[in-house]
């Protein structure tokens, strides 16, 4: 089926199968592969993308359902080569990441939560990334990074 | 992991997911949000030849004051449940409960038609409209039916929808009075071990969740408070007619204790 979306604002149709997963359709047609597969079984967030602005699964999607749809990933946030997106600077200065390997899904999912929310108390925070685990920093920086970038964003306590 | 092989139809209207549903039998299969289909196709759990998508009928996706009770879509996702206005005032339950669905990115996606649907035990959102007494408008090819939520879950992942049939409408009647929701779970974002929905609305109503192999009323409890027992001696009875499960998180034993002590908690904190 030719699956025709936006990803990153950039136009894109491809050729796949119906059960080609979001993710596959990503990584392999679009070649786009900060997004990254953890637990393929819905669990752990590792996949999170933007689909018309919300945080999605993408290894518990099919493409056929984001067909028409614009879809944002890792590499669409920064706004130029030299600037980073204020999530991500935030994760950097805050020192948010370890591995990396839950990095692109845990900042997808914190610019859709902060998009929701722009104002979060810490509790919010974690309720609003339960959907993404991280096996290495143990979540204290993660969440504040989310805090930081929401003060830097223009919401914040 | 991927799944089978499907031949993917998307509806442009319930007419045509209907028809579609005729032509293709038992080989098919509706696809809502596909939170709870498509991590069973993964595992070749399921394996329907066809998926037929109604996820973009926009016109079953809605939360409308009807009188004396609000109607929903069947395509409503959870997080327009969470942030409807009017069910903050007209049913704050089922608003409440909505956001204890998941995590964020599976209230982005799935539907209350497609959680009824499914009709697992360890779903939150059945448990609730069980206690508020909901009506399902259901539609297939002899027309539409009605079927209220005590008789609709009939065993485990087992309702009253035929395969032929597509849930249209959920009808809520309006409670605002008091309610507390307890959902005991062992890591964010999962199931209910075991869950307990507390409703004031005139009488005092309570919902296990994962009790049983459907959501279940506490009939015992709820007959207790209305006979005038204390919150202390009816919670003691809530685990009266369960047949609770037993998976790796809890035995039946353990879960008939977390039954007791959630419908307690749920009971004070609603003011019962
Ligand atoms: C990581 C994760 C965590 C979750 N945690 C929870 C949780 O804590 N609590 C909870 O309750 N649920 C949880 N869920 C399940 C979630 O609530 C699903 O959204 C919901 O159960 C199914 O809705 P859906 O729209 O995604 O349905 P789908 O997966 O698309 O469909 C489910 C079933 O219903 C049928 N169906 C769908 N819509 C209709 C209709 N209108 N008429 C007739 N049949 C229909 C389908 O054919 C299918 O058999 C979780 C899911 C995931 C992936
Ligand atoms: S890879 Fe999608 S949730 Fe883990
Ligand atoms: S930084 Fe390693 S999993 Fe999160």
């Amino acid at each position: 089926m030719q699956v025709s979306t936006t990803v990153n604002g950039v136009a894109q149709s491809h050729d796949v199968e119906p059960r080609t997963l979001l993710v596959q359709y990503l990584r392999e047609a679009c070649g786009l592969t900060g997004t990254k597969v953890g637990c393929d079984t819905s669990s752990c967030g590792a996949c999170t993308v933007l689909l018309d602005g919300e945080s999605v699964k993408s290894c518990t999607m099919f493409a056929v359902q984001a067909d028409g749809g614009a879809v944002t990933t890792i590499e669409g946030l920064a706004p130029s080569d030299t600037e980073l997106h204020p999530v991500q600077q935030a994760f950097h200065e805050k020192h948010g990441l370890q591995c990396g390997f839950c990095t692109p899904g845990m900042v997808m999912a914190a610019v859709s939560f902060l998009e929701e929310n722009p104002n979060p108390t810490e509790r919010e925070v974690r309720l609003g990334l339960e959907g993404n685990l991280c096996r290495c920093t143990g979540y204290h920086n993660i969440v504040q990074a989310v805090l930081e970038a929401a003060g830097k964003m223009g919401g914040g306590r | 992991m991927i799944p089978a092989a499907f031949e993917y139809v998307r509806a442009d209207s319930a007419d045509a997911a209907l028809a579609a549903l005729a032509e293709h039998g038992d080989d098919a299969k509706l696809l809502a949000g596909g939170m709870s289909l498509i991590p069973l196709m993964k595992l070749r759990l399921a394996t329907p030849t066809v998926l037929v998508d109604v996820a973009r009928l926009t016109d079953l996706s809605y939360v409308r004051d009807a009188g004396d009770h609000v109607a929903i879509g069947a395509l409503t996702r959870h997080r327009d449940l969470e942030t409807s206005a009017l069910l903050a005032e007209a049913c704050p339950a089922l608003r409440g409960v909505a956001a204890e669905v998941g995590d964020n990115q599976v209230r982005h996606r799935g539907t209350l038609g497609g959680s009824v649907a499914h009709g697992d035990p360890a779903s939150d959102l059945p448990a609730a409209l069980l206690a508020l007494d909901a009506t399902f408008v259901v539609r297939g090819p002899g027309g539409e039916r009605t079927v209220a939520a005590e008789h609709f879950f009939q065993g485990f992942l087992e309702t009253a929808l035929a395969p032929d049939e597509l849930l249209t409408e959920i009808r809520v009647p309006k409670a605002t009075g008091g309610w507390n929701y307890q959902k005991f779970n062992r890591r964010a974002q999962d199931w209910a071990i075991v869950g307990a929905l507390v409703v004031n609305n005139g009488s005092t109503r309570v919902a296990l969740v994962n009790m049983a192999g459907t959501p279940l009323r506490a009939r015992s409890v709820e007959e207790a408070l209305a006979g005038g027992a204390s919150v202390a001696d009816a919670a003691a009875l809530a685990a009266e007619g369960t047949d609770a499960p037993a998976d790796l998180n809890a035995s039946p034993e353990y879960r008939e204790h977390l039954a007791r002590v959630l419908v307690r908690r749920a009971l004070e904190a609603a003011g019962a």
